[in-house]
């Protein structure tokens, strides 16, 4: 689960793949997540860090994390 | 930068001033051109129509000539460039219409003679890649395009549809393609595009995916000058792309360096690509010039019309490295005004 190498983000959550020319935005809890994945972030710590910031359930922000995960597979922007 | 002092001058004709919602090439080649490091460029614009915008563009054109559309033969436009050489000694000739290429290619030795430069694929390439070969040339190269089917009757239209299923697409033998889902679409369709471009009718596979062209520069050796990859990001009823992005894809480079050194393209092209789902690269159609979208090129770092322009006057060149990925072109409309004098001396005189 890590973002391909070539794809660009930008602190403002917009994300380009420069492979097909897609553009994309996320939010700002998105775009905490992709600078997470980049610096190859287990998942583990990615929901330990939300977990510590947002007041929801653990077992809440796993199916959100899977969800955004799979959103991001389903675009072409993870590795295979 | 070099300083205008050093820089080459030359005189360079240039066709397809039709800047219009489904636009010729011509006025993104000269602006390309203009934006060379090495070369001064007077540009004399020949037309086939009064109203083609870039006669009135006197910041892209310095002088237009209207020529003889090309039914008139090789003769007639043979005897009209060599009228205008006499005005205004050209030293290089960029045609950048498919209908009138057959035509420049014929004449290219005479003009070499001349000292007009040009720099085109062979008429074994031109007509090669020609829509209605393209299946047997994709065979021939090892590349991969779709199934198609050539027909002269409406009657062989079931037949076509029992080996592609639906939808299909039926295409003019020049220009314009129609989807179609039934049997009965496709009828209309081959009789609209009868009666526009004449027989036989090409009848294609349908494949779906992404559209991306490619604009690429071939030495005639076998070697890629410049290859650049656009997704189109907004495409018009006619299917132009009114807006587009460089892009950075191996599998599209690769393609591109492969249908260059199997082919041995001289000059410049566009592929036109259907990349599928599962990452299949198909060629719907080659171009055999320089695509409207040409300054995007420039833009991106690979200037392809001046290098084009190189390799006619016989300078050494290097096969450009790096483009800039993410570079966008968004076309738009706008309205030149011009005076009614001007129009009558196009119209009247054939000059501008």
């Amino acid at each position: 689960m890590r973002l391909k190498k070539n794809i660009a983000t930008s602190e403002a959550g917009l994300i380009f793949n420069p492979g097909t020319g897609d553009s994309f935005s996320v939010n700002n809890t998105g775009a905490e997540i992709l600078v997470m994945l980049k610096d190859n972030k287990k998942h583990e710590e990615i929901i330990e860090y939300l977990s510590s910031k947002f007041d929801v359930e653990k077992i809440q922000l796993e199916k959100d994390m899977d969800d955004f995960i799979y959103l991001l597979s389903d675009y072409n922007l993870l590795e295979k | 930068m070099k300083t205008s002092e050093k820089k080459q001058k030359i005189v360079i004709a240039v066709t397809a001033l039709n800047a219009i919602d489904s636009p010729g090439p011509g006025v993104a080649v000269i602006r390309a051109l203009k934006e060379s490091a090495d070369f001064e460029v007077r540009i004399i614009g020949l037309s086939y129509e009064s109203l083609e915008p870039g006669i009135y563009m006197h910041d892209i054109v310095d002088k237009t000539y209207q020529i003889p559309y090309p039914s008139a033969g090789t003769d007639a436009l043979f005897a009209r460039i060599l009228y205008i050489n006499n005005i205004e000694h050209l030293n290089v000739v960029i045609p950048n219409f498919d209908a009138e290429l057959f035509n420049f290619i014929k004449i290219s030795d005479e003009l070499q003679k001349l000292g007009i430069h040009s720099f085109m694929p062979t008429q074994d390439e031109f007509e090669g890649r020609d829509k209605i070969n393209l299946f047997k040339f994709g065979k021939k190269h090892d590349l991969l395009v779709p199934s198609d089917k050539i027909i002269f009757h409406a009657g062989e239209l079931a037949k076509a549809a029992e080996k592609f299923g639906f939808p299909l697409v039926v295409k003019g033998k020049f220009y314009d393609a129609v989807i179609c889902n039934t049997i009965e679409q496709a009828e209309k369709a081959f009789f609209k595009l009868q009666a526009k471009w004449g027989l036989p009718i090409i009848i294609q596979e349908f494949i779906t995916g992404t559209e991306v062209n490619i604009a690429a520069l071939g030495d005639g050796c076998g070697n890629a000058i410049s290859i650049i990859p656009m997704r189109k990001l907004y495409i018009t009823d006619k299917g132009k792309a009114w807006a587009g992005i460089t892009i950075d894809d191996q599998i599209l480079i690769d393609l591109a360096m492969k249908f260059i050194k199997v082919t041995k393209w001289r000059g410049g092209c566009e592929l036109e690509i259907m990349m599928t789902s599962d990452g299949k690269p198909y060629i719907m159609e080659v171009n055999p010039r320089f695509p409207a979208w040409i300054y995007l090129t420039a833009a991106a770092g690979q200037n392809q019309p001046a290098a084009l322009v190189k390799l006619a006057l016989g300078q050494k060149i290097t096969p450009f490295k790096k483009y800039d990925i993410g570079k966008i072109f968004i076309r738009y409309s706008w309205d030149l005004i011009t005076d009614i004098s001007e129009f009558h001396k196009i119209a009247g005189s054939g000059e501008l």
